[in-house]
């Protein structure tokens, strides 16, 4: 080697093999790149290749409880990626999590987390509120002991099926647990004589409020009772022109009238603090209805709710 | 012990690590240190079962892998490389050579188990931020773990000691699979009469019931093993393997090696 700089037959062919392999990964980069651009949003495409439980299960050589938590984590994926996309079909959902929980029976945030996707109705779940109990009875068939799937079973018979005397059932059935949330037994009563009411509906979701931990339930309870507080107020409002009307023989015209005439104490707001509106045939509303996806009143004649619910409290 | 199967053990260790097997174990962090800290980013509330689940999973798997590919080359390896007759021509016995191997062999796996278990309390911190009492149950899987491997090990040292390297790692992975189904196989002859019984009852005890060994589920929900299945299981390992063991030293007493 003359003078010692220039480079060996070794060493040339280093740099070169080098070289070579990072401009090759570079292009096959760009190339698939472009691939994709050529085949822009592959589409969503459902594919569960084995929808048997069983078969899943041997092929998994006794190695359950990985795969149970590998189809866990694709049903929370598939359901993430279709809730977001504003897709309204999860026909595949319902098989992953039976197979999630057949191989794994005690993995409970499947039971949990699988009845708040599979129960409500679209956009917001699967609206397969018959196979989220289905998968309930089974969770509690092999936790006989845990209560909360109690409390989700019931949770899945009121809020979906509005199936006061089943709810209330299964309320009682985990409040037996020893251990159980006292607000059990307090929700099997209240369910068994006022499963429709406000109150009922917000002592069952402070509780969900209260007792999870996940960001998204926190804020989906917390948005209910936002809900359930606009729905209140409206109530209570209404009343409050009735009484007016049937006093004084008309409808009030403005706000302030009626808060003066009674004696309510100032503008009543909604949750965020904008003032309820007062229309001219008597009825209160929302100044921003979107901001309140699970209120059921105060929305304008024809009002059509966002297909994708925007929550405004954040955990 | 005799100092000649030490010595041959020990050379079968060093063999496998000039063999870089212990590599594996770099694949090992990369995967466990990936999956702790990605799955609480695209799953909900299973850190500390995917952990635990995927760890022993990975253990037992990269583990029952080196059993047999390095397994069913102990002997044949030492015939094509013409070293085994260099070994039986000192005063060592064809027995002394198997069983040594075999130790080799097992410690090779316990040093790569060891490891692998600093690994798997390491990320388990890092997702739970503290041990509980239950995490204890996760060295008892970690043993029934090695167990299993004593089984393999012994296994594809009996095909290795008749058969070529690929014939026995058909065999060895194999039986690592119906093993993983004996429990269908004694329920299946429970089923069956006459003739068909036995030899479904005969077959589901021939093969290695591996699935006794896996306790990967219960551990990771904080289950605690009883006593007893730790005690049966080790003494099911022990007669196994010494079974198999067995039966690859009466074979390879009997090979004709010119």
């Amino acid at each position: 080697m003359p003078g010692g700089t220039s480079l060996n037959t070794r060493q040339r062919t280093t740099l070169v093999a080098a070289a070579c392999l990072v401009f090759s990964l570079a292009a096959s980069v760009a190339a698939l790149r472009r691939v994709d651009r050529i085949r822009p949003g592959a589409p969503l495409e459902d594919a569960l290749y084995v929808t048997s439980p069983n078969i899943v299960k041997r092929a998994s050589l006794g190695y359950n409880g990985l795969m149970a938590c590998i189809y866990w984590t694709r049903a929370v994926q598939y359901f993430g990626e279709r809730h977001f996309a504003g897709m309204g079909s999860y026909n595949d959902l319902a098989p992953l999590l039976e197979i999630a929980t057949h191989l794994d029976p005690q993995l409970a945030v499947v039971y949990h987390f699988g009845a708040s996707f599979l129960a409500p109705k679209p956009p917001g779940g699967a609206g397969e509120p018959v196979r989220a109990i289905q998968l309930m009875e089974y969770g509690i068939q092999n936790n006989p002991n845990d209560w909360h799937l109690y409390y989700d079973l019931g949770f899945v018979y009121y809020t979906e099926l509005k199936n006061y005397p089943k709810a209330s059932e299964a309320f009682a059935r985990g409040a037996a647990i020893p251990g159980a949330h006292l607000s059990l037994r307090i929700l099997a009563a209240r369910m068994a004589e006022h499963g429709g009411d406000i109150e009922t509906a917000r002592i069952l979701w402070t509780e969900t409020l209260e007792s999870n931990n996940d960001g998204q339930i926190k804020a989906n309870a917390a948005e209910h009772l936002r809900g359930l507080k606009v729905d209140e107020d409206v109530i209570h409002l209404q009343d409050a022109i009735a009484k007016f009307e049937q006093q004084t023989g008309r409808l009030p015209i403005t706000m302030f009238e009626l808060v003066s005439a009674e004696g309510i104490a100032g503008i009543p707001e909604d949750p965020d603090g904008s003032a309820y509106l007062l229309t001219l045939d008597g009825h209160i509303q929302l100044q921003h209805p979107d901001d309140f996806p699970f209120a059921t009143r105060g929305f304008p004649p024809g009002y059509k709710a966002p297909i994708r619910p925007t929550f405004h409290v954040k955990f | 012990m005799s100092a000649r199967i030490v010595h041959i053990a020990t050379n079968t260790f060093r063999e496998a690590v000039r063999d870089r097997v212990l590599y594996n174990l770099i694949a090992f962090a990369l995967l466990l240190s990936g999956a702790s800290i990605l799955v609480g980013q695209i799953s909900i509330d299973i850190e500390r079962l995917v952990v635990i689940n995927l760890g022993l999973t990975a253990v037992s798997l990269f583990g029952i892998v080196i059993a047999i590919f390095i397994g069913i080359g102990l002997v044949s390896k030492e015939i094509e490389k013409r070293t085994l007759y260099t070994v039986l021509s000192r005063p060592v016995r064809r027995w002394e050579f198997i069983v040594g191997k075999y130790f080799g062999l097992a410690g090779t796996l316990v040093v790569n188990t060891f490891f692998m278990a600093i690994g798997v309390f390491g990320a388990l911190l890092y997702v739970s931020h503290k041990f509980v009492a239950s995490d204890a149950s996760v060295f008892v899987a970690l043993y029934f773990i090695i167990l299993e491997f004593l089984v393999i090990c012994s296994l594809s040292l009996l095909f290795s000691s008749y058969s070529s390297p690929l014939l026995s790692a058909v065999f060895t992975f194999s039986l690592f699979v119906i093993g993983s189904f004996a429990g269908d196989l004694r329920g299946f002859a429970g089923m069956a009469q006459g003739i068909t019984h036995w030899l479904a009852l005969g077959t589901s005890y021939l093969v290695p019931n591996l699935s006794a060994f896996n306790v990967i589920t219960s551990v990771a929900h904080g289950q605690s093993v009883p006593a007893q299945l730790i005690l049966q299981n080790t003494l099911y390992a022990f007669f196994y393997s010494a079974m198999a063991l067995s039966g690859a030293v009466l074979i390879f007493e009997r090979r004709n090696l010119k």
